[in-house]
């Protein structure tokens, strides 16, 4: 797993030096645009200071922000216990070294996203529409697949490299905005005339292209991270077909959220935002198709190491996943018996919603017929049990 | 003058390499330490589970008393075991007695409803499971540990200084045996 890490990262750092270097070289451009003479490093700078500003608020707290915007609430030990426990089983089958604090998410939507810039400070969120769907098995895939996010340092990654597009997409813009409106009262001396067309058009293509770029570079990458963290869940759980029928869960719900943050959304297992049943991947795409992803998981056979996955991979996409180095020394692991134990929707759902109401420290008060009955946690006053209409008093 | 600085040169290199190999070898052991302490504590967690377990199944189950008594028993071997491989042997022989008393369990509707029983069987499949994935990682420490103790020149330092190969955790459980080749095409 360490190896995996290591070439990630080095992975990683090429490409987060293309996204500075597309970056640095818009802001070059752009300050050449400004002044011709000394204008160049103004720009690089001002590209700097956008990076290092935006930079500084990921790590001052990005992925509170983060969870914030996705409207997520921290869940205790004790309010979900088999949620806990899952998420220490992977904990201990990954080797990461801290526990991730657990999240659960208001939101019919079968999905869940992992965030954090390492290990000892990251978190899981899952929906309430994963907690009611999915069994013991095909809630472990997905818990999985995250904690194998952060384990790769995907997560990490993909604040650094989020925040980089991000920077480039604003000063792009800038620029652009600023050439419109300085059009008219910019002066140049005339024997610099040529140069500065030219340089005016390079700056003006590289305006318009460099986000593209940029993002273009982010999603390649993404979406071999995708498979990456469903071959380590494959890895941890030992069981491919328990993430393999979550996927299929998730894919078949209805879609029914819109409201899904566009920055939140290469983060979650199966992208919310991509229109279902849609087969092609798009150069745009951050995520692979979940069918693809199925069909590998399921014809992983007998081996569930990272070899397995390798294997079913080259022989359903005809490239590799991992470098052939990686792969020395893996032991073959054979898979292990499933847990039985259906996936029961109704009552799923109940404990899915309890769960979001204890979290949000609603009361429960129990009306002389039986009836429980769950008040907001500011609420006081007097209220009347639904089924039989005695009056209780809250506060 | 010269062949003094080159003899001076090779013996700081000596040194500073076998101060990374020793550094190399006693990180690599805790490692296998670490990995150990881990299979331990879920071990700990599983006996201490059983009593509980058996106090809320002995109303339900008054058949089923030497299944029951199977398990106390089974426990308190494996509390006793010394060695990695004793241990091994005396826990495995705990999670196929546990396996057999959840397919008892069956048959006991009854006590499938008590929601304590129910949060018990979870603590305990969820322990089962923390064992197995433990032990998986504690074997590849090992693994990675006692490959780097065999393998050239590492070996000799290793020597000198008297590391010992660890011993691999080797444990059956009852999910294990019996698990169907199972192949996804």
């Amino acid at each position: 797993m360490w190896e995996l890490i290591q070439s990630n990262r080095r992975k990683s750092v090429l490409l987060l030096v293309m996204l500075a270097t597309v970056l640095v070289g818009l802001g070059y451009f752009a300050g050449y645009f400004w002044n011709p003479r000394g204008g160049q490093l103004f720009g690089v700078l001002v590209a700097l200071a956008i990076w290092a500003f935006m930079m500084l608020s990921a790590f001052g707290g990005g992925e509170r922000i983060l969870l914030a915007t996705a409207g997520a609430r921290e869940v205790k030990p004790e309010d979900a216990p088999q949620l806990y426990n899952i998420l220490e089983e992977m904990k201990i089958a990954s080797g990461i070294s801290a526990l991730p604090r657990l999240f659960i998410v208001d939101s019919a939507e079968p999905n869940a996203f992992a965030v954090g810039l390492k290990p000892d400070r990251s978190a899981v969120a899952v929906t309430t529409g994963l907690l009611a769907r999915l069994n013991r098995d095909e809630l472990q895939g997905v818990i999985g697949h995250e904690v194998a996010h952060i384990n790769n340092r995907d997560t990490l990654f993909m604040t650094l490299a989020g925040v980089t597009v991000g920077a480039v997409v604003i000063l792009a813009d800038l620029f652009l905005r600023g050439l419109w409106f300085s059009s008219g009262r910019r002066r140049r001396s005339r024997d610099e005339g040529q140069l500065a067309l030219i340089m005016l058009i390079v700056a003006i293509v590289l305006a318009i292209l460099a986000p593209l770029l940029a993002q273009l570079i982010y999603f390649a990458c993404s979406r071999k991270r995708e498979y990456m963290a469903d071959a380590c869940s494959a890895q941890y759980t030992r069981y491919p077909e328990g993430l393999a029928s979550a996927l299929e869960k998730i894919a078949s719900a209805p879609l029914r959220t819109r409201e899904v943050n566009r920055v939140l959304a290469p983060m979650y297992i199966v992208n919310p935002l991509a229109s279902r049943g849609r087969r092609v991947v798009g150069l745009f795409s951050t995520h692979p198709p979940v069918e693809e992803r199925i069909r590998i998981l399921r014809s992983m056979g007998g081996d569930t190491s990272l070899a397995g996955y390798e294997e079913a991979y080259r022989r359903l996409r005809k490239e590799p996943l991992v470098a052939a180095a990686m792969l020395q020394g893996v032991q073959p692991m054979e898979p292990r018996a499933p847990t039985t134990q259906a996936a029961d929707e109704r009552r799923q759902w109940r404990a899915a919603r309890d769960l979001l109401h204890r979290v949000d420290g609603y009361r429960t008060i129990e009306c002389g017929c039986g009836m429980r009955i769950k008040v907001p946690a500011g609420f006081s006053g007097r209220l009347n049990c639904p089924r039989c209409g005695r009056e209780s008093a809250v506060g | 003058m010269g062949v003094v600085w080159v003899t001076l040169v090779v013996a700081a290199g000596v040194v500073v390499w076998l101060v990374a190999v020793y550094n190399g070898l006693v990180r690599s052991r805790n490692q296998v330490r670490n990995a150990w302490s881990q299979i331990d504590v879920q071990l700990k967690r599983r006996h201490d589970l059983i009593p509980n377990l058996v106090e809320t199944a002995k109303g339900y189950m008054k058949h089923e008393r030497e299944t029951l008594e199977e398990i106390t028993r089974a426990r308190a071997r494996a509390a006793e075991a010394g060695t990695v491989r004793e241990r091994g042997a005396a826990e495995s022989a705990l999670s196929s007695a546990l396996g057999r008393f959840f397919l008892v369990v069956e048959n006991y509707p009854d006590l499938k409803a008590n929601q304590n029983f129910l949060a018990l069987q979870e603590e305990l499949t969820s322990t089962e499971n923390k064992v197995s994935f433990a032990r998986q990682f504690y074997n590849d420490q090992v693994m990675k540990y006692n490959t780097r103790l065999q393998s050239f020149p590492t070996n000799m330092v290793a020597g000198t200084f008297g590391f010992k190969p660890e011993e691999f955790f080797e444990i059956e459980t009852a999910g294990e045996r019996e698990a169907p080749k199972v192949s996804f095409s």
